[in-house]
């Protein structure tokens, strides 16, 4: 029992760490594709410390909403990480307080939080990154219905601990129709939930131009370091529930004993490395959709994660 | 003779059958007549893949010869003329016009595969035989591949791309053939395949003529009358 909350709490330890690194590799290799130098690896906490020793601005307009909105996008990927396998295969003491839904609700609660605090500025930029972000997070809503339908109807439950297993419990499973095509309708919701290329630019300066980013103009000291911190584990969160339950649920701690759980972080850790190599050739390669396009590839990853849905349903 | 391979060739199977739905998808959805043309290799090829898979489980050399077939004239000779006998800058053009715009088309062409898993679903066998597992996967598949076609066929209005979605057409009846009648003579394969190098070829030379008498090759703009100056 205590062993398990240690876990839990482990988990959200992992994500809170490791999250800033991840970001640093993805930026570094892809500074490294196109044969630039780059900042360390290790930037991310750089940046981090030195936000939180400067002073913090707030505009006179704005409202509470704008001073509790990076706490509530730093909080919310906590909340998830005790919902969702990071490190073992078994279900942890929090696990069943919310299924996948649950997570559903909560990231979008900071998505909406943050939305709110942009239009709270009285930034041209803030209310335009903001309406833009919805568009793009309704656009991907229906593609997450499904293909979170699609994944409790083959499990029979709606827990990710337990959805985890029904992929790859006889490996021919891992071939399916309704499976491959869910990793892909996946894989195109995460890069629009999380501002990646074909939809966003991340490291893009350009405030006409930017969806995601223009949320935390605003932010200053403390606040910025929180809205950024809260991002990269919205985006470790993400890409840990996209590789331990739909893609290769392997390398997770089956047993309660603390060398394995440990053990699984390095593991763990590996998947993601490999996900971001993946990640920084489609970034590499790919331009960024111009704004009216982004409903044709939404419009794509739906139909995706329908047709995987109709293969599943007709397939038995 | 590998009762133990049947489960793993089957899923591969409806993996190659996934995919194929999904390239026909891709066909109604892109908008560059390059990306239409790449889309349709790679759904002859995971055709040919079907084949083979069928092919290798009760060992039919015949359905070997039907996906080598495939991958010849379809993924290679085919677009090789057509390269040939299409202008270059038909294919450089970015935009495809198309009657109904990409989002809407997609949901039409959802609608259409939900009509193919119903029309089929009577057919479909219902036991463990031997190919049984085949038949539900590739006769759904193959019919939605035929009305994705179709459907391509009739929204776009540039003639390279509808000679494509008639292709696709051919491609799904074969999808759904192989499953279906896979004791169909050689013979007959072999004029089917035929018949689509000297469509193409035939497509390919009226998109010619079309070209040089319009000085493009939409065909959306023939709707309208065009007299000749009198001279």
């Amino acid at each position: 029992m205590t062993t398990r909350i240690l876990y839990n709490l482990l988990q959200v330890a992992v994500v809170m760490t490791f999250a800033p690194l991840m970001a640093g590799v993805l930026a570094k290799l892809k500074e490294m594709v196109q044969s630039r130098r780059g900042p360390s690896v290790f930037q991310p906490y750089r940046d981090l410390w030195k936000l939180f020793h400067k002073d913090e601005v707030i505009p006179e307009e704005s409202s509470w909403i704008f001073r509790v909105t990076p706490y509530i996008v730093f909080v919310t990927p906590i909340f998830v990480t005790l919902l969702i396998p990071v490190l073992t295969s078994y279900p942890l003491f929090f696990a069943f307080m919310g299924d996948m839904l649950g997570v559903g609700f909560v990231l979008a609660l900071g998505g909406f939080f943050a939305a709110l605090a942009a239009v709270d500025t009285a930034n041209p930029y803030g209310p335009m990154g903001a309406s833009r972000t919805r568009m793009v997070s309704f656009l991907a809503e229906p593609v997450f219905m499904i293909v979170f339908f699609t994944v409790s109807f083959v499990a029979g439950s709606t827990i990710p601990y337990i959805v985890q297993q029904s992929w790859v419990t006889p490996l021919a499973n891992f071939f399916e129709p309704a499976h491959v095509l869910l990793l892909l309708a996946f894989f195109m919701l995460i890069t629009a939930e999380t501002g990646r290329i074909p939809v966003d630019n991340p490291s893009g300066h350009f405030e006409l131009a930017m969806i995601d980013e223009s949320k935390g103009l605003e932010y200053s000291g403390q606040g910025a370091a929180l809205m950024k911190w809260g991002g990269w584990m919205k985006f470790f969160v993400l890409v840990c529930i996209y590789l331990n339950v739909l893609v290769t649920p392997w390398g997770l701690a089956g047993g309660q004993a603390a060398g394995e759980v440990f053990l699984a972080i390095p593991l763990v850790l590996l998947k993601i490395l490999a996900f971001v190599l993946v990640l920084v050739v489609i970034e590499s390669s790919l331009a960024k959709l111009r704004l009216f396009r982004i409903s044709e590839f939404l419009g794509a990853a739906f139909v995706t994660a329908v047709a995987a849905m109709i293969a599943q349903l007709f397939a038995l | 003779m590998s009762q133990g391979f049947e489960p793993l060739l089957s899923a591969l199977n409806a993996l190659a059958g996934g995919l194929f739905l999904l390239s026909a998808f891709g066909m109604v959805a892109t908008r560059q007549v390059l990306g239409c043309l790449r889309f349709f290799i790679a759904q002859s090829l995971l055709l040919a893949a079907s084949a083979f898979l069928l092919g290798a489980a009760p060992l039919s050399a015949h359905l070997i010869a039907v996906g080598l077939l495939t991958i010849i004239t379809k993924s290679w000779l085919l677009p090789w003329l057509l390269r040939r006998m299409v202008r270059q800058e038909v294919y450089t053009r970015r935009e495809i016009t198309q009657a109904v715009n990409i989002p809407s088309s997609l949901l039409i062409a959802l609608g259409l595969v939900l009509g193919a898993y119903f029309l089929s679903a009577p057919w479909l066998p219902a036991g463990a035989a031997a190919g049984a597992g085949f038949v539900r996967i590739n006769l759904p598949i193959g019919l939605a591949g035929l009305l994705l076609g179709a459907y391509t066929l009739a929204v776009r209005r540039e003639a390279l791309p509808q000679l494509l979605g008639l292709l696709a057409m051919e491609n799904g009846a074969f999808f759904a053939g192989i499953a279906v009648a896979p004791g169909l003579s050689l013979i007959a394969e072999l004029a089917v395949a035929f018949d689509v190098l000297v469509l193409a070829f035939v497509l390919g030379v009226l998109t010619r003529m079309i070209h040089e008498r319009t000085g493009s090759t939409e065909v959306g703009r023939l709707a309208a009358l065009k007299e000749e100056p009198f001279r």
